[in-house]
């Protein structure tokens, strides 16, 4: 099942903006937001945003992709280190699939994620690309 | 004085030649890139649009400006392909950079000069006090017909210029709005592709328009082409701007800098403001800079900026707009450039 409207709209903040929770207590930060602190337990956060700049730690080469991103396929997703440690899972985009590479140089850009079919509604939200 | 107090630019990566559009058609490629003076232009990624591209170059507007968004009052996005026919591009946007909700909000339809027209709109509710700041943004992922001679410019850009009253990047020195009901070019509801009038698009159109702008715009400023050190016009190709400037006064040395469609192609509602955008990037302070857009249906904006101090302090705090047209190009063949803009029927 794809992802609902209501469901998209509620992680607007980390989709579109990048704000993470910083735990008061810890100081760890969390992307996506969590209720419950990972590392201690508190249930405290601050919003912090994330640096937009960061370097590929690895990746993988979709070539039989889900059925709403066969038209994208052969693509890239890959597990990104942002400049203060914090990790995430994005799309790799406008990129030679041949020429990624673990320390490859990224920046978040803002790209439409997924669409509700022609007529439903377009979600949008991060994906990196080469810096 | 309100002015400029950010800019910003975005082009997207993926390039088509137009050698590669002209042999799937049998066009004579030499013939296009001497008549029209375009080389190349600028395609969409699949997951690009009006949306994502204003987004980005709102953020080096923003980066350059230094101000918190929320203290933006208005934004409004110039385009004529705003991904959704009803819901506005303006409301991602705003809440992508964290403007949101204590803003007024419209998505802008004037042909190319969309984007010019939230410019002037923008710079007026500044002028008048009521918002802090304002945005106008001019965007276009274009759309030609295959086989068209639009296709061969129809490109996708975007450029952003927050206007305000403290540390102004560029002032207005002056504005004016030539407008009159001519049919050139058009897009009726329902249709995929635009239809234009083909010659008709020049003389009583294009330059009319154009040409009388730039001459009322300059009669109220008291200026004359040799006041400017730069002038941008719109570029629906490479020969319209340079002809425009000529017949008015200007040199070709005057619009270099900000004529980028022999390179980038036509991004319509995005065209004069990323060449205005181009034109900051090598501006220094006191130079005058005279800007006309140009949107089909018709009608023409004028502006007259003067460069402040001020320039040479946020110029390098975001990417240049030549870093997005010179930089890390991707080329394109016909067929991935015809699925990536969904020329191709599946079913």
């Amino acid at each position: 099942m794809g992802l609902t409207t209501a469901r998209y709209w509620r992680e607007v903040p980390q989709r579109y903006r990048m704000e993470a929770g910083e735990c008061t207590a810890c100081g760890e930060i969390h992307f996506p937001p969590r209720r419950i602190c990972m590392k201690c337990g508190k249930q405290k956060f601050e919003t912090v945003v994330l640096p937009d700049t960061g370097k590929v730690i690895t990746w993988t080469v979709i070539r039989v992709a889900p059925d709403e991103f066969t038209d994208l396929s052969p693509y890239a997703v890959c597990l990104v280190e942002l400049e203060n440690g914090v990790r995430l899972m994005s799309q790799l985009v406008d990129v030679d699939l041949d020429e990624i590479e673990m320390g490859l140089p990224v920046k978040i850009e803002f790209r439409r994620i997924r669409e509700d079919g022609a007529d439903g509604v377009l979600f949008y939200g991060y994906k990196v690309v080469p810096a | 004085m309100a002015g400029i107090i950010g800019y910003g630019a975005y082009v997207p990566r993926q390039r088509i030649k137009v050698e590669e559009i002209a042999k799937v058609w049998g066009a004579d490629a030499p013939s296009y890139k001497k008549g029209l003076m375009l080389e190349e232009k600028s395609v969409p990624a699949p997951d690009q649009d009006v949306i994502t591209m204003s987004v980005e170059a709102t953020r080096n507007a923003i980066k350059r400006a230094g101000i918190d968004p929320k203290e933006i009052g208005c934004i409004y996005i110039g385009s004529e392909s705003h991904p959704y026919a009803v819901k506005p591009s303006g409301t991602v946007v705003a809440e992508a950079i964290g403007a949101t909700p204590d803003i007024h909000c419209a998505d802008m339809e004037f042909a190319c000069k969309a984007g010019s027209e939230g410019m002037y709109v923008s710079f007026g509710l500044v002028t008048a006090g009521l918002v802090k700041y304002g945005l106008g943004i001019g965007a276009d992922t274009s759309q030609g017909a295959p086989g068209d001679a639009l296709e061969y410019s129809a490109a996708a850009g975007a450029a952003a210029f927050l206007f305000g009253k403290d540390n102004v990047v560029a002032e207005v020195r002056e504005t004016y709005a030539y407008m009159t009901d001519t049919p050139d070019f058009w897009r009726r509801e329902y249709e995929h592709y635009p239809k234009h009038g083909g010659r008709f698009t020049g003389e009583p159109a294009y330059f009319q328009h154009t040409l009388s702008c730039a001459t009322g715009t300059m009669e109220r400023a008291g200026m004359t082409p040799e006041d400017f050190t730069f002038a941008i016009f719109h570029q629906p190709n490479g020969k319209f701007p340079l002809r425009a400037a000529l017949k008015l006064g200007f040199t070709r040395e005057q619009i270099v800098p900000g004529w980028l469609s022999p390179r980038l192609g036509n991004t319509y509602s995005g065209a004069s403001p990323i060449g205005l955008s181009a034109t900051l990037d090598v501006a220094k302070p006191g130079d005058t800079i005279l800007m006309v857009s140009y949107g089909s249906g018709s009608g023409s904006d004028g502006f007259v900026f003067e460069v402040t101090d001020k320039i040479d302090e946020v110029r390098n705090l975001a990417p240049l707009t030549t870093d997005y047209l010179d930089k890390n190009k991707i080329y394109l063949d016909y067929g991935t450039y015809a699925k990536y803009r969904g020329k191709i029927r599946k079913g």
